[in-house]
């Protein structure tokens, strides 16, 4: 058997895997019940579909060319590093705009917190020890 | 093996760039609707990196490039938009 068998097949293992990925992390997206479960899908499954997308990408003209790829390599870790950072600032705009939520969401921040008028403040977990 | 792997990828990405455009016209808050967009230019660099292995080319990936760079600022952009009502303070 010879090499380039192998390597197609590794190929292709990575484009239907990436293609997996990435559609169940829209289907994820798609099917969810309210913003903060739905942000889950294309922040996790997408990038690493992504990722194993452009690896395969990688390895076919790597072995077509002979010679190393840049812009996959390029396209990679930018995404790579710019995909938390939109993440964090969608769930910042989600908090802020105090968006509802199903019951099943667990954790309470403070910016989705009810607050009553006249009672105290709630007390934030760092300053607990002081009183 | 090859064709029957990219063209089975093919059909994944557009079915997810389908169910990305179902989410963008019923979102029912605006942060769904970025969520959206941000996850349809990712899925449009997937399309094109897969074009660029079907028809054996390296010139599109530069366009996939470009796409990343503008779908990461505009994202941004928007989110500085709703959070603070200002882009640039």
């Amino acid at each position: 058997m010879s090499i380039y068998v192998i390597l197609e097949g590794v190929i292709s293992f990575f484009l239907i895997a990436g293609g997996a990925f990435i559609f169940i992390g829209s289907l994820g997206m798609t099917h969810l019940r309210d913003f903060y479960m739905r942000l889950h899908g294309p922040t996790k499954a997408t990038t690493m579909g992504i990722g194993c997308i452009l690896t395969a990408s990688m390895l076919y003209f790597g072995i077509i060319d002979s010679y190393p790829v840049i812009q996959e390599m390029l396209i990679a870790l930018f995404l790579f590093i710019t995909a938390p950072v939109s993440a964090h600032l969608l769930a910042k705009t989600g908090l802020h705009q105090q968006l509802r939520r199903v019951e099943k969401t667990r954790g309470e921040p403070a910016e989705l917190r009810d607050e009553e008028v006249g009672k105290k403040p709630v007390p934030h977990h760092s300053d607990a020890g002081h009183d | 093996m090859l064709d029957i792997a990219l063209k089975i990828s093919l059909a994944l990405v557009l079915v997810a760039i389908v169910l990305n455009t179902y989410r963008l016209s019923v979102g029912p808050d605006m942060p769904d609707r970025i969520l959206a967009l941000d996850t349809m230019y990712v899925n449009s660099i997937a399309l094109i990196v897969l074009m660029g292995l079907w028809l054996n080319t390296k010139t599109y990936f530069e366009a996939a490039l470009l796409i990343a760079m503008l779908g990461f600022i505009s994202t941004v952009a928007v989110c500085k938009y709703l959070l603070r009502g200002d882009i640039i303070e």
